[in-house]
């Protein structure tokens, strides 16, 4: 852990009532170093927070917004809920899918792009939706969809 | 990011002008009026005043808000805390987005008329991660508030009127929406629920007395403050005042939110919506998010409010009407949202971890031309042993489409076994 994550990490804790509470945004920051929490990272957060290193990792793998392992430098997140599925977001997913040449949970072999499912953005009114590295991408087509794949670096 | 309703009232008036998100803009509308309004009553009659307008809570369950405020403790010998819930993740439902990326103030006016009311000093908005745009706007709101004196000491010049509020970002995990998940999530830890008794009001969020409501339920009560009862209740029916923000999705012309009177006949919102897409037929209507049983096109002569709904054996939920067109398949529909339950459970109660997968592998071998006519059967029962058995209401959620859907489409969960296919070709792709 970098020393200015864990100064920024010790500045949140007196936003809570108990320190613990800044768990979850400390983890965004130590994830926002290298793109994910591995166990040795997760063991100087519980340090940091005086819990034990599974009472960390049970966090950590209990929310779908944290990587135990390493991530394309891209997200990709097609949402495939009903919403989105009933004006093409499966359809969509598969196009994406074949476009890649990954499935969704999978990374592209050049390390770009994580390809993942959600089950449910919230923006069921401009379906379908894709969020790309927190962006959200609304009222899609095929080919909207891999411009905006293809523009990534 | 989207930016406006299709219709507008009172909550939304202003949705789409970019000055409403800023403190000066705010007030130029006649913000913090309501909390002005607030400040020179009692606490106690502040929170009569809101249970007596009939206000139900907009995130799903529809309880008074103004009751749920009551069951706070009196005295300040224990700190105690406010909840905003904006974990919204039911699939259907997009309306505390909106509220929150375009009347973040109104959030924060709401919160601090609660704060009044019940006494607590400190607040949490709990937003799903995925909202990062959402999570930004009310973090820039919050600043701009406590810069101008709206949080921190004394507001509004009242002694001991002291708040503060903390944006905080959920990490993706459909139950964190629910009452307890949140506030243990919001500890630091699994959202996973909690056994109740004890309620929040007596132990909650760090073992603090605590109430949470939903965003769009804060958003209503600086209304009912600045406009009193009689306007307020002027909208929607009796035993559902007021507007909410019915979002539809799906087969439609014309998708989005739109802010209408509680009570108004499902119809109309379709309709709203530029009816059926293509003039194709209705087929079903899931009412209030994806938890919420389907009805059948020969059905939707409902008013849209939980008094009507649940004579006809759905629920409002949070108002998401998702619309399906002739050409779905019932079947996938239980599949998809069978899979959200299985992908969502968080595994704390046994009958809901194995329940949920369990009723997802059946609808997909049912799907996939696999079904056996015994399958009908564990449909039927395999929903029952999940209903009420768990700690909290997300077995029920689980549950319920897949009953709704059998209730009213049992014939094309038969089609699918006797001709080991799926026999709606021209359904959604799943």
């Amino acid at each position: 852990m970098q020393p200015a994550t864990r100064k920024k990490i010790e500045a949140l804790f007196e936003r809570y009532p108990e320190k613990r509470g800044a768990l979850i945004p400390a983890l965004y920051l130590v994830q926002a170093e290298n793109g994910y929490v591995d166990a040795p990272a997760a063991r100087d957060v519980a340090e940091l927070f005086e819990i034990k290193p599974v009472d960390v990792w049970e966090v950590l793998t209990f929310y779908n917004m944290f990587y135990t392992r390493p991530q394309g430098r891209h997200h990709v997140n097609v949402c495939t809920n009903l919403s989105c599925s009933l004006r093409g977001g499966r359809g969509l997913m598969r196009a994406i899918e074949a476009h890649l040449g990954v499935h969704a949970g999978e990374t592209t072999k050049d390390g770009r792009i994580t390809l993942g499912h959600e089950e449910c953005l919230g923006s069921c009114g401009t379906a379908p939706v894709m969020q790309v590295d927190g962006r959200y991408c609304e009222e899609l087509d095929e080919v909207e969809a891999k411009r905006i794949i293809d523009e990534l670096d | 990011m989207i930016t406006e309703p299709l219709v507008k009232n009172y909550l939304t008036e202003h949705y789409g002008d970019d000055s409403f998100r800023t403190l000066k803009g705010y007030e130029a509308k006649n913000g913090f009026d309501g909390l002005r309004k607030a400040v020179s009553m009692e606490p106690e009659e502040v929170v009569e005043m809101v249970k007596s307008s009939g206000l139900r809570g907009r995130g799903g369950a529809g309880f008074n808000a103004g009751l749920k405020w009551s069951f706070m403790p009196k005295g300040n010998e224990r700190t105690k805390v406010l909840v905003v819930n904006g974990d919204e993740s039911e699939p259907g439902s997009f309306k505390d987005r909106l509220i929150m990326e375009r009347g973040p103030f109104q959030v924060i006016e709401g919160v601090l008329i609660g704060a009044w009311a019940t006494g607590a000093s400190k607040s949490f908005i709990y937003i799903r991660g995925e909202y990062a745009y959402a999570i930004s706007v009310m973090e820039k709101a919050v600043e701009q508030a406590r810069a101008g004196g709206f949080l921190g000491k004394n507001i509004l010049g009242k002694k001991g009127f002291d708040h503060d509020i903390v944006v905080h970002s959920g990490a993706g995990a459909y139950i964190c929406g629910e009452e307890t998940g949140l506030l243990e999530s919001l500890g630091g830890k699994k959202g996973q629920p909690r056994i109740k008794p004890p309620f929040p009001a007596q132990h909650g969020a760090f073992g603090l007395p605590t109430t949470v409501n939903n965003i769009e339920t804060f958003s209503h009560t600086s209304f009912i403050l600045s406009r009193g009862l009689e306007w307020f209740q002027g909208f929607g029916t009796e035993k559902s005042p007021g507007t909410t923000m019915f979002g539809v999705s799906g087969h439609v012309e014309r998708p989005g939110l739109f802010e209408l009177e509680m009570g108004t006949p499902l119809k109309d919102v379709i309709a709203q919506a530029g009816g059926v897409r293509g003039g194709r037929a209705l087929k079903a209507v899931i009412p209030g998010g994806i938890s919420m049983p389907v009805l059948p096109a020969s059905q939707i002569d409902v008013r849209m409010a939980e008094e009507f709904l649940s004579e006809r054996g759905s629920h409002l939920g949070t108002g998401g009407v998702m619309v399906m067109d002739d050409t779905t398949c019932m079947v996938r529909v239980a599949v998809v949202a069978s899979y959200f339950f299985r992908d969502e459970s968080c595994g704390q109660c046994t009958q809901c971890r194995e329940g949920t997968g369990w009723i997802n592998k059946i609808c997909d071998r049912i799907e996939h031309g696999r079904g056996m006519p015994q399958d009908l059967e564990l449909l039927s029962d395999v929903p029952k042993l999940l209903e009420g058995q768990t700690i909290c209401a997300f077995a029920d959620a689980a549950a319920w489409p897949v009953q709704g859907l059998m209730r009213h489409f049992r014939s094309e969960f038969e089609q699918h076994i006797e001709q080991k296919k799926c026999p709606f070709p021209d359904s959604f792709e799943i």
